[in-house]
């Protein structure tokens, strides 16, 4: 990781590529002594306890299971590759990886958009508290309200939302109930929950941008715009890649708003990942490739963070 | 430095609390038999709020008379009932006794998660010919073993809308013997057309009639995907044809989706929607139900369920009547004859006090409690008066339910192995049809795809 990110960013200033960002306080930090280890490990040991316990320990045993026929009401059988073979050739497991992605194309492209250009226009414009708490308010509602208050919002026939289109002019929309509109309808729903809180983290990231950098691009009458692409977006690039890293993650996992509202209906156009995952394991009681899904997941998962950080490059910051 | 002692003593017990909650619950069961009367409280669950106080004066009298008996009952939504009944049975925490379904039991019965009765309802001596014909047997599986004693039962029948019905100049006598075919829906379909009407007052038997903007459509579209059972969806239409579920019924092996009979009433069923007598599939699936796009007045008729009396009749402002499902190409109407029954944990640790539970819930004491509260149609014959009585008393006539009980032309509700697996075959398969994305012929391929599934 270190190579490549020289590699990307020696042509353009140079810098010391090995230091760590703190390095620049003045004095030089203190080795640590060998006998605060004792002490470190009691102070890791509740959340390597909790890791442990509720990450690791299911993992492995999940990615266990996943070599198994396992019914969940009768003990695991080894099953060998058995059902990654039958994952590659599963017609609805591809089906779920398109529509997951469609979401997650839609979700967080709009989400970082929208929750960037609000994070902007806080920091530029106002610093009311008040202001940022209407924007964390969708936030703070559980997710399955959410989703079930746009569910009645939308209907076709009895949906407020139709009503107001009926009322300009327009025809109803079945929002949920088409195929082609009900992933980005699921999508914006989630979008319109979470980009406040993702608008505040952005907005944190901002604050860290020392005000001097503005006031001198605003001597040098650079315009809002300019200074936006120009100091702005290259200097938050290591915070965005943080929240995108997230989100996207996030997104990935979206279950409870399909749960809800479409059941990953009509058809199969809302069948995302982790919705066929569930109904595998505790409707079908297919356990065993349930699990194969999961470790098929996490694989993409893992791959794709890793993939965002090094083009990212958010392990190291312009500011230096 | 007393702060870390207490932090790492915190974390050192922390694991043991963990395993602590996981266990305990392993040992076998059968310890509350031996000795004289110990008290003990066994755990109920069932789905439906609306019959939960008819069961805990049920669980009341059953105290009263068993002091040494607690019964504690839980209630869970229909969906979540069934994920949290999984999640228990697997780990070990499964309710004493719990109402079950048949589109469930064959899976538990199948892993030996319900206990079979028969050992208990020969040394009582308790009979099984007290309910109404067949739902007894409907809890008999496949190697002859009893895993449920039957509570209720539901059929299918239409609600209608009666102001609706008076503006279309159709009387409710009509009603009661329309007819019907899958080549040109017969009166049943005259009058779903008669009673569609378009944003500009016309009705879908006028010349001229917008399909487009439709404003009330003759017959609703349920929001549930019926799977491959379509209860209340299109199962009353097909069984009239003479058309049959599966080569036997119960423990059927091969499904009969290929059938053209079945195949062309999903095409006239789908027919409704194009001719704009029916909601399309985006319509329904985009956020209300049925039943409440029935009672603001959306749809002039509805199929559903017998359990769903007390929803339909609710809405304010709608005079609600119902009709028995019309007659079919075979001479008779049909219905799905749906029946509920209480089974028992296979873990339990309390097997007397859960059977003598069970044979109270099935008794005719308890059953005329349940129908007294005019919610469900009770198991036993004499109960179902009672029930008959209250629901006359709330004005509510449900002979449009229990007249095809009466003819004997009810069909069993489709009870066979993998009933999860073929509802994930069928739904979408059906979807896709109903969405004009495939052709009625496309369900052959489904069937093949159930049909390999007992292979």
């Amino acid at each position: 990781m270190r190579t490549s990110t020289e590699r990307q960013s020696g042509t353009a200033e140079p810098r010391p590529g090995t230091s760590p960002p703190q390095s620049d306080t003045s004095a030089p930090r203190p080795r640590r002594r060998a006998g605060d280890l004792p002490v470190a490990m009691v102070f890791l040991l509740p959340a390597a306890v909790g890791f442990a316990v509720f990450y690791l320990w299911p993992a492995l045993r999940t990615a266990y299971l996943s070599f198994t026929d396992y019914s969940l009401l009768a003990p695991p059988e080894w099953a060998g590759l058995d059902n990654y073979r039958r994952l590659l050739g599963d017609r609805l497991f591809w089906n779920a990886l398109k529509v997951t992605v469609e979401y997650v194309v839609v979700n967080i492209g709009v989400q970082t958009i929208a929750a960037l250009g609000l994070a902007v226009l806080m920091h530029r414009l106002t610093r009311s508290g008040l202001i940022r708490g209407v924007l964390l308010l969708p936030y703070l509602v559980a997710n399955v309200v959410v989703a079930l208050i746009w569910y009645t919002m939308l209907d076709a026939q009895l949906g407020i939302v139709n009503q107001a289109l009926e009322w300009i002019g327009l025809d109803p929309v079945a929002f949920f109930g088409e195929t082609s509109t009900a992933i980005p309808t699921i999508a914006l729903v989630n979008v319109w929950r979470h980009v406040g809180y993702t608008a505040l983290l952005i907005f944190a990231g901002l604050q860290a941008i020392p005000k001097t950098v503005y006031e001198a691009a605003a001597t040098d009458g650079a315009s809002e715009a300019r200074m936006f692409w120009r100091i702005t977006l290259p200097l938050l690039r290591p915070v965005l890649a943080l929240v995108l890293v997230l989100t996207v993650i996030g997104s990935f996992q979206i279950f409870d708003t399909v749960a809800v509202t479409t059941k990953g209906g009509p058809i199969n156009a809302t069948r995302v990942i982790y919705y066929y995952i569930y109904e595998q394991a505790f409707q079908r009681f297919n356990f065993g490739y349930a699990a194969a899904v999961c470790v098929a997941l996490f694989a993409i998962l893992a791959g794709l963070a890793l993939l965002q950080l090094k083009l990212l490059r958010a392990g190291d910051s312009d500011l230096d | 430095m007393r702060r870390i002692t207490r932090l790492a003593a915190v974390a050192t017990i922390l694991p043991l609390a963990l395993a602590g909650c996981g266990s305990g619950d392993d040992s076998g069961g059968g310890s509350g038999n031996a000795q004289a009367p110990e008290k003990t409280e066994i755990s109920y669950w069932l789905w439906d709020s609306n019959q939960l106080p008819a069961y805990q004066a049920c669980a009341d009298a059953f105290h009263a008379a068993n002091p040494e008996i607690t019964v504690k009952i839980s209630q869970f939504g229909w969906a979540d009932y069934w994920t949290s009944l999984t999640t228990n049975l697997v780990s070990g925490n499964a309710p004493d006794v719990f109402t079950n379904h048949l589109n469930y039991y064959p899976e538990f019965a199948g892993k030996q998660q319900i206990l079979p009765l028969d050992e208990f309802v020969a040394a009582d001596g308790t009979k099984t010919d007290v309910y109404a014909p067949g739902l007894a047997d409907l809890w008999v599986s496949a190697d002859g073993k009893r895993y449920g004693l039957p509570k209720d039962f539901d059929t299918v029948a239409i609600f209608y809308n009666k102001k609706m019905l008076d503006d279309a100049g159709i009387t409710e006598d009509q009603m009661k013997s329309l007819t019907w075919n899958p080549d040109d829906g017969g009166t049943y379909e005259k009058i779903i057309a008669r009673l569609t009407v378009d944003k500009n007052g016309r009705r879908g038997d006028e010349p001229g009639f917008d399909k487009k903007n439709v404003k009330v459509y003759g017959l609703g579209l349920d929001e549930n995907n019926g799977a491959g059972v379509g209860q209340q969806m299109w199962s009353m239409y097909a069984l009239s044809t003479g058309w049959q579920f599966t080569d036997k019924n119960p423990w059927g092996t091969k499904f009969r989706y290929d059938d053209p009979r079945f195949q062309k009433t999903i095409a006239w069923w789908r027919g409704l929607i194009d001719k704009g007598y029916m909601p399309s599939l985006a319509i329904a699936r985009s956020g209300t139900s049925v039943n409440d796009g029935f009672g603001a007045g959306k749809y002039a008729l509805s199929t559903n369920g017998s359990w769903m009396i007390n929803t339909y009749y609710g809405y304010d402002g709608v005079e609600v009547g119902t009709a028995p499902t019309p007659v079919g190409p075979s001479g008779k109407r049909a219905t799905i004859y749906n029946g509920l029954a209480d089974s028992i944990y296979a873990g339990t640790k309390h097997k007397d006090q859960a059977w003598r539970w069970v044979k109270y819930l099935a008794s005719a004491d308890c059953q005329k409690t349940v129908g007294d509260k005019a919610i469900v149609f009770p198991a036993i014959p004499e109960a179902l008066t009672v029930a008959e009585e209250k629901f006359k008393a709330k004005g509510i006539d449900i002979g449009a339910f229990t007249v095809q009980i009466h003819e004997n032309t009810t069909s069993l509700f489709p009870i066979t192995d993998h009933a999860s697996d073929i509802g994930a075959v069928m739904g979408p398969a059906i979807d896709a049809v109903l969405s004009f994305e495939a052709e009625p012929s496309s369900l052959t391929k489904a069937n093949d795809e159930v049909n390999a599934l007992f292979q």
